[in-house]
C-alpha cells in the first residue's frame, strides 16, 4: 500500500486493521471500513474500468457518491467506489463496458412503507445543519438529520485548517475537523434528534412525504418543515480533454487526502484560485504532495490573501490571468497546458506552458444545491435553506447561520424563543463576507521607527509583527492576546489586527492566526545596537511532515514567497495543542519584519516541459495539436461540438438536447452538465430567458429495487 | 411566417410529428402548433417505447404494423439511430383466463399474417432469463415487435418534417378554433393562422381543442407512472406484459431497451385522473413488489430515475380518428390510450391518405373502429 499518508502534521494517522481483497483477480490490501475508491488509489489504481459508450477511461470524479464515474463490480453488483465500504475477500472488477446484470436474488418480502412523521427534517449534516439541529434540540423540538455519509460533520471532515470568523460565533483559530468532533457530539447526546446516517434524500413528493433512502431501506417521511442543508456541488469546467481521468473537484481531492489519508497524487495542478483550490493546495503539501502550480483566470485570486500567501511562501507558483488549456494524456492526466488570458478571458497565442502532472484539481466555484428547497416549495412544505444550500461562503458563516436558521425555525413551530437579535443577522454578513480590499499597513515602519529612537528600550522588546493586510471576517488573534495587545480598529471583525500594547512573547497569537500571518520578533537578547541588532524570528509553520529542525538551514521568505536569505534554524518548538510548530531564526533587524515563512518546495518541481503540448481545441487546421475532445455531460460522454450543432440549429430547450444526446439523463442526473450545458447556450448568444431548463425527476442518486421492498423474510 | 396553410396540426407530439413529416413530404404546407417550447416534451417524452402488432382491434394491429416498417428501416433509410430493436413482445399467461384470451388472440393475429406464437414455459424461460416459473402456463411470443427511444424518434421526425418544408410555432396556446367559409381560424396567445384542414392531435388537450369546434371529445387523460433502471449487458429480449391485475395496481411491463435500461410502467388502481405529472411517493414500492415477484432477477439493479404520463383515454380504450360527417376537414387524432407513440408513424401516413382522400379498404376498416361518433360502450379486450 504504497500511496498512503504515514505522516499528517494536522491529522493522526492510527494504525488500522487491514483486509485483503481482490482486483481484476490480484490480491491487495486496504484498511479496514474504507471505500473501495480510496483502497484502489492507495494501491497506486487510478483507472477503474472503461466507458460502454466509446471505451472512456474512468475513475474517481466527486467522491461525493453525486456521480457514477468510479463504478465497479463489487462481488458481482456494479457499484459507486467512493460510497462502497471494502469487504474482507471483496471480488472486484474494473467496469469495462455495460455491467453485466448482477444475479443477486432478492430475501426481502414487501410490508407496507414505514412512514415519520416529524416537526423538522434535516437534510445534511455539515456545519450548517448540525449548528441548526442543536438549536432545535434546545427548544425541543424533534427533529431527523439526514446526512448520505457514514459520518457527521458534511465538508468539515475535510478542514484541517484553522478557522476565520470570530471565536465565540463561529470556533475562529480551532480546525474544522476539531469543530466537526464536538458538534458531532452534541448532535448524538440531543434527545430530539434522531440522526440517520448512510441515508439519503431521494425526492421530496408532492403528497409531502420525503422518500428517504434509510439506509438500504426505503421510508417516507412527513416533516412539518425541511431544513435544506445540502451544501453544494463543485462546478466544473470546458477544456480538451477535461474527460480524463486525473480530474476532478478539489473537495473530491480533500475527501481522498484529509478524510481517506490517501497520498492520491504525486503531482498536482490547481485550476481556481478561490479558497477551495487555494485550500486544496495547502492540503496537498501538508499530505506531501508536489503542487506544480495553481492557475486563476482572473488577475487576483478571488480567496483570501492569506491563503494564497501561504502557498506562494512555500514554493507554489500562482499563475493569475491564465487558464487551462488541455490536459494531455491518453486515459490519465500526463501533464496541463495553461495559457495566460486578456481582459476578454481569450487566450493569448504564445503564453502557453505545459507542466508535468498526474492530477487537476477544478477549484472554480461551488453551485448551492437547491432541488430539496424547489421540490419542497412545489410540494407545499415549509422550507429553509442554510449553508452553502442558501448561499455559497464559508464554513464559519455556515455555522451561524445555521443557529439563526435553528432559532427561526423553533420559533416558526411555536417555540417560546426571545427574538433573534438584530446584531446577529449582522454578524451573519460580516461572517460570509467577501475579501476586502488590500491594504498593506505601515505597522512595520512605525515599530522601526520607536526601536531606533531609544536603544534602551531592545532589551525588552518583543512583538508580533501581522502579516494581515485584508480585511476578511476573522479576529481570533483579538480574543486570545492575553494583554489584549492585538485590536482591531472599530470593533468589526472585518477590520485589520493591529499591535497596540504590551507585548508578553506568548506566541499565542502567532499559533491561533488561521492565516499563518503572525511572526514574532524577539530583540530581547540583542545587544548590539538596532541597526546591527539580530533578533530572534519565530515563524508559524505546520507542514512538519516536511521536517525541519535545528541547525537546518532553511529559505526565508515574505509573503509574497521572496527569498530573505538562508538562514540556520535556531530552534523549534512543537505546539502539539495547535499542531503548529514554532520555527526560530535569527536574523539582521531590517529583514526580521518581513519574514513570515520558508520555501520547502523547490523550484524544480514547477518548472514548465521544454515542448509545449497544444490541443486543437482552438485551431483544428493545426495538424500537431491533439485531438482532445471537450465533454459536457461526462455519464452519457456527450462533447462539446455535438451541443454546438444542435444549439445551431436553433434549440434552446434543454429538454430536447437531453432527448436528443441523452445529456441529463445519467446516473448522476444533471448534476455536472446543466450547469456546463448553459454556459455554452450563453457562449452562444442564447439569452437566459430563451432557454428551457432542464425538467428535474426523482430518484437524486440510483437505488437498487430491491430497497423499496422492506422486510428481511 | 406567412399564415396560410394547406393543413394545420396542434400537437407537436407523438402523432402530431408524423402526421406533419408525412403531409409535409408531399409538399403540403404545413403548420404544427404546441404549447411547449420543443417537439414531444409532453407524453411522447414519457413513453415506454414498445411497438407492437399484437393487438385484438384490427385497426390497431395495421396501423402498428406499419409503424413497425417504418421505425425498423429508419436507420437504413435515414441514417440517424433511433434505437430500434426488434425484441419482440411476450405475454406470458399465469391465469386460466389469460391464457384462453392469449390463445385465441394467437389464432386470430397469426392468421392475419402476424408473427406470434404461444410458447411453453420452458421455452419462455429461455427468452426471459429467471421470470416466475410457479404458475406460468405459457406465453405468447411476437417477435417482429419492439421498441425504439421515443425521444429520438420524435427529434429525427421532426427535423425531417422541417428539411420536407414543415413550420412549427411552439410555446403557443391555442386560445381559439373557428371554421368559416371552409377555413380554419386558429388564434393562438401570440398569432392568428388560417388553413384547409385542421388535425387535432393534442394529446391531453383533445376535449378543449374538439369542444372550440363544437365537438365532443370523450377523451380523460389518466396517469401512469414508470421508471427507469441504470444499463447493464442485455440479459432477457422482449416486452413483457403482466395482464393481471393486483389489489393496487392494474396491468403492467417492462422491457430492456437499446441502451441496456430496463425500462417499467404500471397502471395504478384506482385510476388517477388528471395531467398532473409528478411522480409519486408510492409507486416505486409498488412497482417493485410486483416486479420482483415476477421478475426477481431485478432484485440489484439500480433505478436511475422515475416520472409519471397519461394515457388519454377513451371511454373503449380505442383511438378516435377519423373526420365528422358535418366537418369532413377537421380531423380527429386523439385518445391514443397510451399507444400514441406506437400508432404515431403509422397514423402519421394514414392521416396523410384521410387529407389527400385516398384511403385504402383496409384504412376504412381501421377508421370503422375508431370512428370519432362510434358507441363507446364496446371496449377491447387488451388494452
Amino acid at each position: 500500500m504504497s500511496e498512503r499518508l504515514i505522516e499528517h502534521p494536522i491529522l493522526d494517522i492510527t494504525p488500522r486493521d487491514e483486509v485483503a481483497f481482490f482486483w481484476n483477480g490480484t490480491k491487495y490490501n486496504a484498511y479496514s471500513g474504507e471505500m473501495i475508491s480510496s483502497a484502489l488509489i492507495a494501491n497506486g489504481i487510478s483507472i477503474f474500468g472503461h466507458h460502454h459508450k466509446d471505451d472512456m477511461a474512468q475513475g474517481i470524479f466527486c467522491a461525493n457518491g453525486q456521480c457514477a464515474k468510479c463504478l465497479v463490480i463489487a462481488n458481482g453488483n456494479p457499484v459507486k467506489a467512493c460510497m462502497t465500504v471494502v469487504l474482507e475477500n471483496m471480488i472486484i472488477n474494473s467496469s469495462e463496458g455495460l455491467p453485466e446484470m448482477p444475479e443477486t436474488i432478492t430475501d426481502k418480502e414487501n410490508v407496507s412503507i414505514k412512514e415519520y412523521e416529524i416537526d423538522v427534517m434535516i437534510i445534511g449534516g455539515g456545519p450548517s445543519g448540525l449548528s441548526a439541529a442543536l438549536e432545535l434540540n434546545k427548544n425541543n423540538i424533534n427533529t431527523i438529520l439526514i446526512d448520505d455519509k457514514n459520518q457527521l460533520g458534511g465538508k468539515l471532515v475535510l478542514q484541517t485548517h484553522k478557522f476565520f470568523g470570530s471565536v465565540e460565533d463561529s470556533f475562529a483559530g480551532t480546525r474544522g475537523i476539531d469543530i466537526c468532533k464536538q458538534l458531532a457530539q452534541e448532535v448524538f447526546q440531543s434527545k430530539n434528534i434522531k440522526v440517520w446516517l448512510n441515508s439519503t434524500v431521494l425526492y421530496v413528493f408532492k403528497d409531502k412525504k420525503v422518500g428517504v433512502l434509510k439506509e438500504t431501506e426505503y421510508v417516507l417521511v412527513k416533516p412539518k418543515i425541511i431544513l435544506n442543508a445540502a451544501g453544494a456541488r463543485e462546478k466544473y469546467l470546458r477544456f480538451s480533454g477535461n474527460d480524463l481521468v486525473g480530474i476532478y473537484g478539489a473537495g473530491a481531492f480533500q475527501t481522498l487526502v484529509n478524510r481517506d489519508l490517501i497520498k492520491s497524487s504525486k503531482r498536482l495542478f490547481i485550476i481556481g484560485g478561490g479558497n477551495v483550490g487555494l485550500i486544496a493546495g495547502y492540503h496537498a503539501l501538508q499530505a506531501g504532495i508536489d503542487v506544480v502550480g495553481l492557475a486563476e483566470a482572473m488577475p487576483v485570486c478571488g480567496g483570501y490573501k492569506v491563503h494564497a500567501d501561504k502557498l506562494k511562501r512555500l514554493g507554489v507558483p500562482i499563475y493569475t490571468s491564465h487558464t487551462i488549456q488541455s490536459a494531455n494524456g491518453i486515459e490519465k492526466v500526463e501533464s496541463i497546458t495553461i495559457a495566460e488570458i486578456n481582459k476578454d478571458f481569450q487566450i493569448i497565442k504564445g503564453t502557453e506552458k505545459t507542466f508535468s502532472c498526474d492530477t487537476i484539481l477544478i477549484a472554480v466555484g461551488l453551485e448551492s444545491l437547491s432541488e430539496f428547497t424547489e421540490e419542497a416549495k412545489a410540494a407545499n412544505i415549509k422550507v429553509f435553506s442554510t449553508g452553502d444550500a442558501l448561499e455559497i461562503a464559508e464554513a464559519s458563516s455556515a455555522m451561524f447561520n445555521g443557529k439563526i436558521m435553528g432559532l427561526t425555525i423553533s420559533k416558526e413551530l411555536g417555540a417560546e424563543v426571545s427574538e433573534i437579535p438584530d446584531e446577529w443577522f449582522k454578524k451573519a454578513e460580516i461572517l460570509k463576507s467577501h475579501p476586502g480590499s488590500i491594504k498593506i499597513d505601515t505597522q512595520i515602519d512605525r515599530y522601526i521607527e520607536k526601536i531606533s529612537q531609544n536603544n534602551n528600550t531592545m532589551k525588552n522588546m518583543v512583538f508580533p509583527v501581522i502579516h494581515c493586510y485584508q480585511e476578511i471576517p476573522c479576529n481570533p488573534c483579538t480574543t486570545v492576546c492575553p494583554t489584549g495587545a492585538i485590536k482591531i480598529k472599530d470593533n468589526t471583525i472585518m477590520g485589520l489586527p493591529i499591535y497596540e500594547g504590551k507585548c508578553i512573547g506568548c506566541g499565542k497569537c502567532l499559533l491561533i492566526c488561521p492565516g499563518l500571518a503572525i511572526s514574532i520578533v524577539d530583540f530581547r537578547q540583542c545587544v548590539d545596537s538596532f541597526t546591527e541588532a539580530q533578533p530572534i524570528v519565530s515563524l508559524p509553520y505546520e507542514i512538519y511532515n516536511f521536517k525541519v529542525e535545528k541547525d537546518d538551514e532553511i529559505d526565508v521568505v515574505d509573503i509574497e514567497g521572496i527569498s530573505l536569505g538562508k538562514y540556520k534554524v535556531k530552534e523549534v518548538v512543537t505546539n502539539k495543542a495547535f499542531k503548529t510548530q514554532i520555527v526560530k531564526i535569527q536574523m539582521p533587524v531590517d529583514k526580521s519584519f518581513k519574514a513570515i515563512s520558508f520555501k520547502i518546495q523547490s523550484d524544480e518541481v514547477s518548472k514548465p516541459l521544454e515542448s509545449i503540448i497544444f490541443s486543437n481545441n482552438e485551431n483544428k487546421e493545426d495538424k500537431s495539436a491533439i485531438d482532445k475532445k471537450t465533454i459536457i455531460c461526462l455519464c452519457e460522454r456527450v462533447d462539446i461540438d455535438t451541443v454546438k450543432e444542435l444549439i445551431k440549429k436553433g434549440i434552446t430547450d434543454i429538454n430536447q438536447i437531453k432527448a436528443i444526446t441523452r445529456m441529463c439523463m445519467g446516473p448522476c442526473g444533471a448534476k455536472t452538465c446543466d450547469v456546463l450545458l448553459r454556459q455554452v447556450l450563453k457562449q452562444e448568444g442564447i439569452s437566459i430567458e430563451k432557454i428551457v431548463g432542464n425538467t428535474r425527476r426523482p430518484l437524486f442518486v440510483e437505488v437498487p429495487l430491491e430497497n423499496f421492498i422492506v422486510k428481511n423474510k | 411566417m406567412s399564415s396560410n396553410f394547406d393543413v394545420i396540426v396542434i400537437g407537436a407530439g407523438s402523432v402530431g410529428v408524423p402526421a406533419v413529416m408525412s403531409l409535409s413530404k408531399d409538399k403540403k404546407k404545413i403548420l404544427c402548433i404546441d404549447n411547449m417550447s420543443s417537439a414531444g416534451q409532453v407524453n411522447n417524452k414519457r413513453a415506454i417505447g414498445g411497438v407492437r402488432a399484437t393487438h385484438s382491434i384490427f385497426g390497431k394491429f395495421k396501423v402498428c404494423q406499419r409503424s413497425i416498417e417504418i421505425l425498423s428501416t429508419w436507420k437504413e433509410l435515414y441514417g440517424d439511430d433511433i434505437g430500434w430493436l426488434s425484441n419482440g413482445y411476450s405475454f406470458p399467461a399465469y391465469t386460466e383466463v389469460i391464457e384462453k384470451f392469449l390463445l385465441s388472440l394467437v389464432n386470430e393475429r397469426s392468421t392475419l399474417g402476424l408473427n406470434i406464437s404461444y410458447v411453453k414455459p420452458d421455452e419462455y424461460q429461455k427468452l426471459v432469463p429467471g421470470i416466475l416459473m410457479e404458475g406460468l402456463r405459457g406465453a405468447t411470443y411476437s417477435p417482429e415487435d419492439g421498441s425504439c427511444s421515443p425521444l429520438l424518434t420524435c427529434n429525427a421526425m421532426f427535423f425531417k418534417s422541417i428539411e420536407y418544408g414543415a413550420k412549427y410555432a411552439f410555446n403557443e396556446i391555442v386560445l381559439d378554433v373557428k371554421y368559416d367559409n371552409s377555413v380554419f381560424v386558429v388564434q393562438t396567445n401570440k398569432n392568428k393562422y388560417s388553413s384547409e384542414y385542421l388535425i387535432n392531435a393534442s394529446g391531453n388537450n383533445a376535449k378543449t381543442i374538439s369542444e372550440m369546434l363544437g365537438f365532443e371529445c370523450p377523451v380523460v387523460p389518466d396517469s401512469h407512472e414508470a421508471a427507469i433502471t441504470e444499463p447493464v449487458k442485455r440479459f432477457f429480449g422482449p416486452m413483457v406484459v403482466d395482464l393481471r391485475e393486483d389489489m393496487d395496481s392494474k396491468n403492467f411491463y417492462f422491457y430492456q431497451n437499446n441502451e441496456g435500461q430496463v425500462i417499467f410502467c404500471l397502471t395504478p388502481e384506482p385510476l388517477i385522473y388528471g395531467v398532473d405529472s409528478d411522480a409519486t411517493s408510492e409507486f416505486l414500492p409498488l412497482c417493485a413488489k410486483r416486479l420482483l415477484k415476477v421478475y426477481p432477477r431485478l432484485t440489484a439493479l439500480k433505478i436511475r430515475r422515475q416520472w409519471r404520463g397519461q394515457y388519454p383515454m377513451t371511454p373503449d380504450a380505442s383511438p378516435i380518428i377519423g373526420h365528422y360527417d358535418e366537418n369532413k376537414k377537421f380531423i380527429q387524432a386523439v385518445g391514443m390510450c397510451g399507444q400514441g407513440f406506437m400508432m404515431g408513424p403509422g397514423l402519421g401516413e394514414l392521416l396523410n391518405r384521410i387529407v389527400n382522400n385516398n384511403l385504402t379498404e383496409d384504412d376504412l376498416r381501421t377508421l370503422k373502429s375508431f370512428e370519432p361518433r362510434r358507441d363507446f360502450t364496446k371496449g377491447e379486450e387488451i388494452k
